[in-house]
């Protein structure tokens, strides 16, 4: 894999604060890569300091191999795009999206025809032909995000960067966005890390996600890999929802009150252990032999499934699970529950 | 029809009744008339006491023309220094974390407390003919008090918080990140500074300079104590109308005043003008 973009070991800390403890990641040209974490775990931190806005204190970042410590700013030519878009609000569209053409120095500046062609595409890219005139505070949420694409992608930059791009938009204008900028992407091509908080964002957008978590990634992976192998507890519980029991492991089984819930963890050294199940890899079963009992407390509306709470003797939190929104488990009734797949990690780590 | 209902619910809202508003508007209107309407009118009024001839009169008088000329140089000189300087300070302040930041701050706002008097003291003390450097500027030449330098080093003074105390706050709530937007689109800082950061405060900083010029051709108290108030060379308005009305010259002065106010007001005219004029620009700048 030729590599775009190599982040090496960068280290950087606010104070006493560690922001970034060793990260290291490899970017392939043309991919899409989601940095998700919860705040403060750093994403912002990585990406300003990919970027050149965040002065890093160990390790160096590299573009198509060339070190970017030597490099100013313009020099690096990242197409940064901020989450408040950052749009100056005394230019209108136009004058924009044409700044980092106009900002050039002397000799390779284009000329002014070049600049309306080239402004003119990128409008029509980002589907804002017939705007040019109208100021920042004139366009929505959704079109300010779009002017602020088309210029940074204006200076044909080496990578993109967008930190939360679509954090300050309403849920049906986020989807539709999200799906625009996949389009997007194929068609263009650039190498493009983004910052999230969401999950279903980072693994529906992109081609590898990398979970970030107080300063460090956890994981890297395309979507498949981190929801179904997670590497950690962290991010089996970050990327979408588990359940967290404390069971035993014994001969590469999670024993749990006496009770084998799960095989097939064989290599595993044996003792304390949490093991990590998803909603839906719950089922309810008739027969008492091979389930744990356990009693409805709440039955809730989910979307397009019903969300089952059951609390379980010896374990303090509820276990959720999802059943069709047809099924009409009663309050209070005795049940049965089996899992039918999960992910067990240490008991040290998660414990909090 | 929605507005009105909307006024009203405000008005219950808020619970004042109709008297309490009336009293309210009343007694500001009141206070404005008395001691800010009233006194501006007579001025005029005096000004015109001997005619027109005698008005044009008072102001064509080398003495006269002399203070005005000196008033614009004054101002045309401390108010640019002091846009530099201010620009700076604010930029300092609003930008950057330092060991020293909250003095500089309290420092920026010392003029409005220090009396004006003061100022001009301090600057006689330091550079007059006993003064500190006294001797040594009398050794190689150099007139600063009771000469031009002084009265703009007064100015300077007195002045200096006008553009700075105008900026901070709107360059705080600004934020850098449009300045970082610039330099990743690769424009050098110097251009960052004159296409964005300008710009975006260019509002705040208009009316920073119009209340520093206001100012600074009104300033009467620290000009009047280092420019030795020699008339027809380093009386500015102020101290001419005042030297007019201590020689019971009531009419000339007044007729030199009415031009200071006039000057004042065009001033606040001025910025009336261009806050109605650019109401949407500056609400988007102040919002967006």
């Amino acid at each position: 894999m030729s590599i775009a973009l190599a982040i090496e070991t960068l280290e950087k800390t606010f104070g006493a604060y560690p922001a970034l403890r060793g990260v290291s990641l490899d970017v392939a040209p043309g991919e899409l890569v989601a940095l998700l974490g919860p705040s403060g775990s750093g994403k912002t931190t990585l990406l300003r300091a990919i970027a050149g806005l965040e002065q890093a204190e160990g390790g160096r970042v590299l573009f198509n191999g060339i070190d970017t410590r030597r490099l100013t700013l313009r020099e690096r030519r990242i197409g940064f795009v901020f989450q408040s878009y950052a749009l100056f609000r005394h230019l209108d569209v136009f004058e924009n999206v044409a700044f980092g053409l106009r900002a050039r120095p002397r000799g390779e500046r284009p000329r002014e025809a070049q600049i309306r062609t080239r402004v003119a595409a990128l409008l029509e890219l980002v589907q804002l032909g017939g705007l040019e005139k109208r100021f920042p505070s004139q366009l929505s949420g959704g079109q300010r995000q779009r002017v602020a694409l088309a210029r940074a992608l204006a200076i044909e930059p080496q990578v993109l960067l967008l930190d939360e791009p679509f954090g300050a938009l309403d849920a049906k204008v986020r989807k539709d966005l999200r799906r625009w900028l996949r389009e997007l992407h194929a068609r263009t091509g650039h190498t493009t890390l983004f910052v999230t908080h969401d999950q279903e964002e980072a693994l529906e957008l992109s081609d590898r996600v990398a979970i970030l978590n107080q300063g460090r990634i956890e994981q890297v992976g395309t979507p498949d890999d981190v929801y179904d192998r997670p590497a950690s507890g962290f991010v089996c519980e970050f990327l979408g929802e588990a359940n967290r029991l404390p069971v035993e492991i014994v001969n590469g089984e999670a024993m749990f009150a006496q009770r084998a819930l799960l095989g097939g963890f064989g290599p595993r050294p044996g003792g304390p252990a949490f093991l990590y199940v998803r909603p839906q890899h719950v089922a309810l079963t008739d027969s008492d032999r091979d389930g744990l009992p356990g009693a409805i407390v709440a039955v809730r509306r989910h979307g397009a499934f019903k969300r089952v709470e059951v609390a379980l003797e010896g374990l303090s939190r509820r276990l959720e699970f999802d059943l069709d929104a047809g099924a009409a488990p009663s309050l209070g009734a005795t049940v049965c529950v089996r899992f039918t797949q999960g992910h067990v990690f240490p008991a040290q780590e998660g414990a909090g | 029809m929605s507005e009105p209902a909307g006024t009203q619910a405000d008005a219950s809202v808020t619970g004042e009744s109709f008297l309490v508003r009336a009293a309210l508007i009343a007694a500001a209107l009141a206070f404005l008339t008395l001691f800010l309407f009233l006194p501006l009118v007579a001025v005029f009024v005096e000004a015109g006491g001997r005619g027109l001839e005698g008005y044009l009169a008072a102001l064509s008088e080398p003495d006269a023309l002399s203070a005005i000329r000196l008033t614009l140089l004054v101002a045309a000189i401390s108010v640019p220094l002091n846009v530099v300087v201010g620009v700076a300070a604010a930029w300092a302040i609003a930008r950057y974390r330092f060991r020293g930041r909250n003095l500089l701050v309290s420092l920026v706002d010392l003029p409005f407390s220090v009396s004006p008097v003061i100022a001009g003291l301090v600057y006689v003390l330091l550079f007059g003919a006993q003064g500190y450097f006294g001797p040594w500027l009398r050794a190689h030449d150099v007139e600063i008090v009771f000469a031009l330098p002084g009265i703009v080093l007064a100015t300077l003074f007195v002045t200096f918080p006008f553009v700075a105390r105008e900026l901070i706050p709107h360059m705080e709530a600004i934020g850098s990140t449009d300045e970082e937007a610039a330099l990743t689109l690769g424009a050098s800082p110097w251009r960052m500074f004159f296409a964005i950061s300008l710009p975006n405060v260019k509002w705040s900083l208009l009316y920073g300079v119009l209340l520093c010029n206001a100012r600074a051709m009104g300033e009467f108290g620290a000009v009047a104590v280092v420019s030795g108030r020699i008339r027809g060379l380093t009386a500015t308005m102020p101290l001419h109308i005042e030297i007019l009305y201590n020689e019971y010259n009531g009419a000339a002065a007044f007729a030199v005043a009415s031009l200071l106010a006039g000057l004042a007001l065009v001033t606040l005219a001025a910025k009336t003008f261009l806050e109605w004029r650019y109401a949407d620009a500056i609400a988007a700048a102040r919002h967006s």
